[in-house]
């Protein structure tokens, strides 16, 4: 398992807010170490079974927290960002859509300040250890624990993927969605690192998209990699030019396409699945 | 949301950047007497997509009539799916060197890179591919933007020392459409040096983050009206959907833009083309499904429709529901192939049964399904 183990302590930022109510409930249901909420001006008041904080700083001392799953709308989502970081949180998981690509430039920016720190999403399901807890809004019935790690630009595919795994009796590791921004935080590369060290993960499954070169970089990695890993790219038959549905799923020019990410893969030795219900196939014959 | 050149020329001119005299076109009579006004003029078609000269969307006029005619030819033409709806008529300028100057988001870099090239006036890409060098880079801090140093550096390795002063000052007017338009993309190709010495716009393109609309109501209220869209994308906005425009012949319903793609991919591989896709997000109850088939039978060119949802959190069976409901509501005759998983799949398939509509076992079938069932 990477990112998420037994010793994450998660707190929810946003969590008095619809969306945010309604997976920290998930989160905990499965077992997730959720040890309370911050939402400005509400502290001292409970949600969802764990005390309420009015800054993460304040949740941090009194938990421990470590980790945090971020719900709260994209004109203070940057900030919420940017104030997880500076109160010493190790594990930020941005599950919010729709945050000006200026703000997350300039969050990226701050977070330089904080080389420990690590950023998932925006725009992201966030992430999941079968059997351990989850930060975002992974469906947790899917998953099943086992050694097949698998990183994703896409929510519902990761799902599709998740499901077809767990039916054909391969539990997964971690299971981590990066998000379809432009301007994220962890890329494939970061994710695929991390699941290079961990000995548990023994296969690999990575799903990306149209739009930007993180596909390559990862698939150079993946060229010396222990890991038995299978690929998926969607957005084989996009136009160039439009943005389809992912803020980040966009070919402009000839950069991003998808057959220069399908063309990474195989020359690294990565073997790419034509549809998602190959995944499973491709993996299991290497 | 990106702008018409007239539109980001009119932003840079709030900036302070010169700009050549120029009129908007509505007809060709508008176009003559913007030419006996400012002169000989480049009649430029108003698309927001480039390569449009080479379309045929830029031609010059010496007098009122060479203009007139101009701008018959080119107002209503099509340009790469755009229908060009007006143009805009801008004094020829005398010009001595063509300049590049623009910023864009490097996303493998997670930053603002600003460009600067003494080989203006061809494609940038173009430039990259063949001379690198050609090009100067500056990664301005996001907090302050970039300092004086950095700038006269920038603009000393693209070989255009000469010419420090005046283009320093370009560069910080041009970068203010970063922090005050959430800018993401901005280039003036070709920053033109005219005989006479002075610098000007010669061309412009902004574009703005749609995901900071919110804080720029007012730019959008001065020029959205303008942008001749899709009508259909128009539509779903208003309806908060997201939803993308193609030109094939079956509509797409999944959740997740992922998932979207891939099945577009899918019906590609089958033999068929998708004419459009909605993606409903994580919710899909009835009401949603209901507004996303509206929005995708709005084009006539859809003979079928797809839906592919994932029940993750959603339950199959709520989803299935949904899908019946819509379908009713909407007295819809077309084909229609659903493919349900996830959550409660079994019970979601039985409901789509009893109800007349077929499901798919997998994406792959389902594409093949609806392919046989539009020819």
């Amino acid at each position: 398992m990477i990112l998420l183990d037994r010793n994450s302590k998660v707190i929810v930022q946003g969590i008095t807010g619809r969306e945010g109510g309604f997976h920290a409930e998930r989160m905990k249901e499965m077992g997730t170490a959720l040890v309370g909420g911050v939402s400005p001006g509400k502290g001292g008041g409970e949600a969802v079974g764990v005390p309420l904080f009015n800054t993460v700083a304040e949740a941090v001392s009194a938990t421990g927290a470590n980790a945090t799953g971020i719900f709260v709308p994209p004109p203070f989502a940057a900030d919420a960002i940017m104030e997880a970081a500076d109160a010493g949180i190790g594990l930020i998981v941005c599950i919010t859509e729709g945050i000006p690509i200026q703000d997350m430039i300039r969050v990226k920016h701050y977070l330089l300040s904080f080389p420990q720190t690590l950023l998932l999403g925006p725009n992201c399901p966030g992430l999941i250890t079968p059997g351990v807890g989850k930060i975002g809004i992974i469906p947790a019935q899917i998953s099943s624990a086992g050694h097949v790690g698998l990183v994703s630009r896409s929510g519902t595919l990761t799902y599709e993927a998740m499901a077809a795994l767990t039916k054909a009796g391969l539990g997964q590791s971690t299971v981590v969605g990066i998000g379809g921004d432009p301007v994220l935080g962890l890329s494939f590369s970061d994710v695929v690192t991390q699941f290079e060290k961990d000995a548990a993960t023994t296969h690999l499954v990575i799903i990306g998209e149209i739009g930007g070169s993180d596909e390559e970089k990862a698939a150079e990695l993946l060229r010396h990699s222990r890991l038995r890993t299978t690929a998926f790219i969607s957005g084989r038959t996009a136009p160039e030019g439009k943005r389809m549905g992912h803020a980040g799923a966009i070919v402009s020019g000839n950069k991003g396409t998808a057959k220069s990410k399908v063309e990474a893969f195989e020359a690294a030795g990565v073997p790419v699945a034509e549809t998602t219900d190959q995944i499973v196939e491709l993996l299991t014959v290497r | 949301m990106k702008l018409l050149e007239y539109q980001a020329k009119e932003v840079l001119a709030s900036f302070g950047i010169a700009i050549p005299p120029g009129k908007v076109a509505r007809t060709p009579d508008e176009a003559a007497a913007a030419c006996s006004e400012i002169g000989p003029v480049a009649i430029k078609a108003q698309v927001p997509v480039g390569g449009r000269g080479k379309a045929g969307g830029i031609k010059l006029a010496q007098t009122p009539a060479q203009a007139r005619l101009a701008a018959e030819q080119i107002i209503g033409m099509d340009i790469k799916g755009f229908r060009v709806p007006l143009v805009y008529c801008e004094g020829a300028l005398d010009i001595d060197r063509e300049i590049y100057l623009g910023f864009t988001v490097d996303r493998d870099n997670r930053a603002n890179i600003l460009m600067l090239s003494a080989r203006g006036g061809m494609d940038i890409e173009a430039v990259a591919e063949e001379s690198p060098t050609a090009i100067a880079k500056l990664y301005p801090n996001p907090w302050r933007g970039p300092l004086d140093f950095e700038l006269r550096r920038l603009v000393f390795e693209a070989g255009l020392g000469d010419l420090v002063g005046p283009l320093t000052k370009v560069i910080k007017q041009l970068y203010r459409a970063i922090p005050e338009q959430d800018a993401i993309t901005a280039e003036i190709n070709p920053l033109v040096l005219t005989r006479d010495g002075q610098i000007l716009a010669g061309d412009a393109k902004l574009e703005t983050d749609e995901n900071a609309a919110f804080r720029h109501r007012d730019l959008e209220e001065r020029f959205a009206e303008m942008l001749e869209g899709d009508r259909y994308e128009v539509e779903a906005k208003k309806r908060n959907l997201t939803y993308v425009s193609l030109d094939g012949e079956i509509g797409i319903v999944g959740n997740g833009a992922g998932l979207c793609m891939g099945t577009l991919d899918l019906v590609q591989r089958a033999g068929g083309r998708a004419a459009n896709f909605c993606d409903i997000g994580g919710g899909a109850k009835a009401e949603v499904v209901q507004n996303a088939l509206q929005v995708i039978l709005m084009n006539p060119n859809v003979k079928g429709v797809l839906i592919n949802v994932f029940g993750g959190i959603t339950r199959a069976d709520e989803v299935a529901r949904g899908v019946v409901e819509a379908r009713s509501a909407l007295a819809m005759k077309l084909p229609l192939v659903v493919r349900l998983s996830g959550t409660q799949e079994d019970e979601g398939k039985r409901i789509l049964r009893e109800n007349g509509i077929e499901p798919g076992d997998n994406g792959w079938e389902a594409a093949q399904k609806i392919v046989a069932a539009t020819r």
